[in-house]
């Protein structure tokens, strides 16, 4: 066991954990965050991405030791005061989303996405992606969720949470 | 744009958004592997490595060994405590059935069989106490490819089912189909392989199962499209559980596909297990585990022969296929490859003469069952591809010979040759409508430009119908199903006006609590928020089929109408009684009942539904409360239909294929909610079009999968596909109060051969009729460079 200290959507946390525990497995069953998900065992799908010291992280890919004092953003944590992130709205203003197993992580990447690129093309976006699956959407209403969202941001419609 | 708080607004047909999406978009869904309960343990399977293996030995002792392990148990346990082999729903007259047992007693035959499970205090020690397991086999030969399966001398996959024939099942009159053969002008013949695919929900499947002794009950919460079925068939059934001490949740599903419809093994073993170790039992898939035991889809190799006359008109179909449905059969798996198949070999065509005659094979693979669209997109694909096929032969234009052959729209109800009795259609207006919009002489113009400039545009079309919500009890029942397939929906009006529905229908991505909210809210004039959906819990809703084959508007949607006319007739009769006035004299509007032709004489629906449980001034006779339940039991399927297609570009250097454009115009009948009408679609093309493009499970002569994770298996990415365009056409069904079809499937349904056939389209320079799927670029490379002499 070792001891981690990681601040998880703004709140501290000090836990004693397995070397081998992963960041998603810790968030999950530790802290009880079943908002980030578990997709695949290959690191392909992307259900499990949150944000680390504000860059997008696929967490079944980082042991929870690796998050040692970092600050950590889930799903949960993403809306502020009960105002949804407008990437949050967004996914829902453009039907972004169906089965909503892949949509935490889909957010998340596109939060990352929009912090680098805040006017991307539809291009931009659909690559910008390429780490996360979606079997429902076809993706057609994610790329449109992630424009709406970074024009809503552009226009400065609502305070930014988690980055 | 509608919004939540507009009553008696036209709500059915508004793009309202989605109620539960707030829980997901905030992380709050709670799917079975998010469920935790106290003193959980949690399951480990043991899986072979093998084929098709003799078991002849399972020692325990090393895992047994290690702190934290509770159990380790085998089939030959399970069989010991009387758990029965796992039943398929359908059958057929000479249908082999080998034994499917949730651990393998004696043989394992396919790689991934669950031959023991291990019952641990945490996943880890589980999965590492699983690794411990010494089974010792003696390998055997494998077949894995269904056409070799049933040649002679092949290896046996059970030894009940001599030469691996699973059944054979042939529909439609083989003698006017050979005599029109012989006097046709000419006849198309084409081989084509539907490969298998693998359905990939993104959630993995999971199972968590709780026996409390008190109440001598048992609890599963499962990943699951239909939970009163898992309950009947492994209550009944496998576990001998009866019905009311056994309930299954199926809470947020992560997408299905058809995928979790079936009973499987582990869901079975963690049910016993719990109720044997007296704790909690979880087990939740890894990828790798979905990959070698989520029921796999398609797998079909087909010849079709179509004849024609000199007017290009099809007189006569022959269809033979070979349907390999793995190593043992699932709930639908007899049904998928016939009954949802054969059915719609006549299309949007009026075929005089079609026969289909159908072998189906064990091998040492996955089972096959149902996947999205399940057979149907089997027959679209057979009949759409060769279609273009004989177009070229004809030197016909594949837009007009598809014209030449369509059903007339004065020609319905239209008895196929294969069976089924199209009750509604009009076919042309939405080829009309899909090659206007797609300016398609423009295209085909612009095609010819590029191939003298050396670019290699391909369009592809696809006129498909389907048959869906599913199904006519009566007519299953006819031909094999071990159930029926109507839908329960309760309306329940509480004393205040609010309204809780239970159906049997199941959401797992679909948007239920939206459009069946919507349905609630348009016929009582409240607010979509004044109304409650629960679906999913065998212990609140009445018994239910679930969600599959695009029936839950069109059966599950048509019980809910039934039940909101229901409440509002004893509403209407309650209102009468206070407003001292004849039924018949009552109108319902706008969520108030009032006297015709004196609308200041009113009562609400609130105020009516409080009468109804005060009860303190009732009509004499009348009970107390307001609510009804209904079971719709549909007189016919529905009949979606729709032309799609598809423009690519084929990079000839690489054998890239660029999908550019892809415009699909589709007949739902009356749509409940465009926005998440739109968005099935999207799914579905995208699925369809993978499979033509990408998407392909392999496996080698020893039965290992080649394409077991989503690094090898080519599952569709945002930047392979453009932003799909899509239109309609409205022939509302007439065999629902709605008027609605299905549309959870057509995408997958048409997609595939619009794609493929814009693919060869693009390569018919080449002199290259057709390739099989998936279309990559090594294969259209190697194809190109062989038509031209190896460079
Ligand atoms: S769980 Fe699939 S990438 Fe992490
Ligand atoms: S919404 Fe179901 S996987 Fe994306």
């Amino acid at each position: 066991m070792t001891e981690i200290n990681v601040s998880v959507n703004g709140r501290g946390h000090t836990r004693d954990v397995e070397p081998r525990t992963l960041l998603v497995h810790f968030l999950r069953e530790a802290l009880g965050l079943t908002g980030t998900h578990v997709g695949c065992d290959t690191s392909q799908c992307g259900a499990c991405t949150v944000l680390l010291d504000g860059r997008g992280v696929k967490s079944c890919t980082v042991l929870a030791v690796q998050a040692n004092g970092g600050e950590i953003t889930t799903i949960e944590g993403l809306a502020t005061d009960g105002v949804l992130h407008p990437l949050q709205a967004a996914f829902r203003e453009t039907h972004g989303l169906q089965c909503g197993f892949c949509t935490p992580g889909m957010i998340l990447s596109a939060v990352d996405l929009l912090a680098r690129n805040p006017s991307p093309s539809e291009r931009e976006i659909r690559h910008g992606l390429e780490g996360n699956l979606c079997r429902c959407t076809g993706y057609q209403n994610i790329v449109k969720a992630v424009q709406h969202a970074a024009h809503t941001m552009a226009g400065g419609a609502s305070a930014v949470a988690g980055d | 744009m509608a919004t939540t708080s507009e009553p008696g607004a036209s709500l059915i047909g508004a793009s309202v958004k989605r109620k539960e999406d707030q829980r997901f978009i905030t992380g709050k869904g709670r799917y079975t592997d998010d469920v935790t309960l106290p003193g959980q343990t949690y399951a480990a399977f043991v899986r072979s490595p093998h084929a098709n293996a003799t078991i002849n030995r399972i020692d325990a002792s090393a895992a047994l060994a290690m702190p934290g392990v509770h159990a380790v148990l085998t089939g030959a346990d399970m069989q010991a405590a009387g758990v029965n082999p796992i039943p398929p729903g359908w059958l057929h007259p000479g249908i082999k059935i080998a034994e499917f047992r949730a651990l393998a007693v004696g043989r394992v035959s396919h790689v991934g069989n669950a031959v023991a499970v291990v019952i641990a205090a945490s996943p880890s020690i589980a999965r590492d106490a699983a690794d411990l397991v010494d089974v010792d086999y003696t390998d055997h030969p494998a077949v894995a490819d269904a056409v070799a399966a049933l040649a002679a001398g092949a290896p046996q996959v059970h030894p009940d089912a001599p030469g691996n024939v699973v059944f054979n099942w042939q529909l439609g009159d083989a003698a006017a189909v050979d005599a029109a053969m012989a006097g046709a002008k000419s006849v198309v013949r084409q081989h084509l392989v539907n490969q298998r695919l693998i359905a990939n929900a993104i959630e993995p499947r999971a199972s968590l199962a709780n026996y409390d002794a008190a109440a001598d009950e048992l609890t599963l919460y499962v990943t699951s499209q239909n939970p009163h079925v898992h309950r009947l068939i492994m209550g009944a059934f496998v576990l001998g559980i009866p019905e009311h001490k056994f309930r299954v949740i199926a809470p947020d599903v992560g997408g299905g596909f058809g995928s979790k419809i079936f009973i499987y093994p582990e869901e079975c073993v963690v049910a016993w297990a719990s109720k044997t170790l007296g704790r909690p039992v979880k087990w939740t898939a890894t990828r790798s585990e979905s990959f070698l035991t989520d029921a796999h889809g398609r797998d079909h190799s087909t010849d079709v022969e179509m004849a024609f006359d000199d007017a290009g008109t099809i007189v006569a179909l022959r269809v033979k296929t070979v349907a390999n449905l793995g190593a043992y059969l699932t709930l639908f798996a007899p049904a998928v490859p016939t009954y949802l198949y054969g059915t719609l070999m006549s299309g949007q065509y009026n075929i005089p003469a079609i026969h289909v005659d159908v072998t189906a094979a064990y091998t040492n693979t996955t089972p096959v069952d149902a996947y999205r669209g399940a057979g149907r997109p089997e027959a679209t694909y057979a009949l759409e591809r060769t279609m273009d096929v004989a177009a070229r032969q004809l030197g016909l234009d594949p837009a007009e010979l598809r014209r030449r052959n369509l059903i007339a729209p004065d020609a319905f109800p239209f008895q196929t040759a294969v069976a089924l009795q199209y009750d509604s259609g009009n076919y042309e207006p939405a080829l009309d409508k899909a090659l206007a919009l797609i300016d398609y002489p423009a295209r085909r113009a612009e095609q010819a430009a590029g191939r003298a400039a050396g670019t290699h545009i391909g369009i592809g079309l696809s006129a498909y119908i389907e048959a869906c919500g599913l199904a006519p009890s009566h007519i299953v029942g006819s031909l094999g199903a071990q159930a029926g397939l109507y839908e329960s929906g309760v309306v329940r009006i509480h004393p205040t006006g609010k309204v809780t529905v239970l159906t049997g229908s199941h959401s797992h991505g679909q948007g239920h609590e939206t459009t069946f909210a919507q349905i609630v809210a348009q016929e009582l004039g409240c607010t979509i928020d004044d109304v409650e959906i629960v679906h999913g819990d065998t212990g609140r809703v009445p018994f239910g089929m679930g969600t599959y084959g695009s029936r839950s508007g069109a059966v599950g949607g048509a019980a809910l109408f039934g039940s909101l006319q229901k409440v509002k007739d004893k509403g209407r009769r309650i209102a009468a009684h206070l407003l001292e006035a004849a039924p018949e004299d009552v109108d319902f509007a706008g969520g108030n009942f009032f006297v015709k032709g004196s609308p200041s004489r009113t009562k609400s629906f609130a105020e009516v539904s409080l009468a109804a449980y005060l009860a303190h001034n009732l009509p004499p006779d009348m009970e107390p409360g307001l609510e009804a339940t209904t079971f719709f039991n549909p007189s016919n399927f529905v009949f979606p239909f729709g032309v799609h297609i598809a423009i690519v570009e084929v990079d000839t250097e690489t054998g890239h294929v660029t999908l550019q454009r892809y415009l699909a115009v589709d007949d739902f009948g009356n749509v409940i909610n465009p926005m998440i009408v739109d968005g099935q679609l999207h799914g579905g093309i995208a699925q369809g079009a993978a499979q033509a493009l990408w998407e392909g499970a392999q496996y080698d002569s020893n039965g290992q999968l080649l394409t077991g994770s989503m690094m090898n298996y080519g599952l569709p990415k945002a930047a392979f596909l453009p932003m799909f365009e899509t239109d309609r056409t409205v022939t509302p069904s007439p065999v629902n109060p709605l008027g609605v079809k299905g549309a959870g499937e057509a995408g997958t349904i048409a997609s595939t051969a619009a794609v493929a056939n814009a693919v060869l389209d693009a390569l018919s320079p080449f002199g290259i009729t057709h390739l099989d799927m998936p279309l990559t670029p090594a294969r259209i490379w190697s194809a190109i460079h062989g038509s031209h002499g190896g460079n």
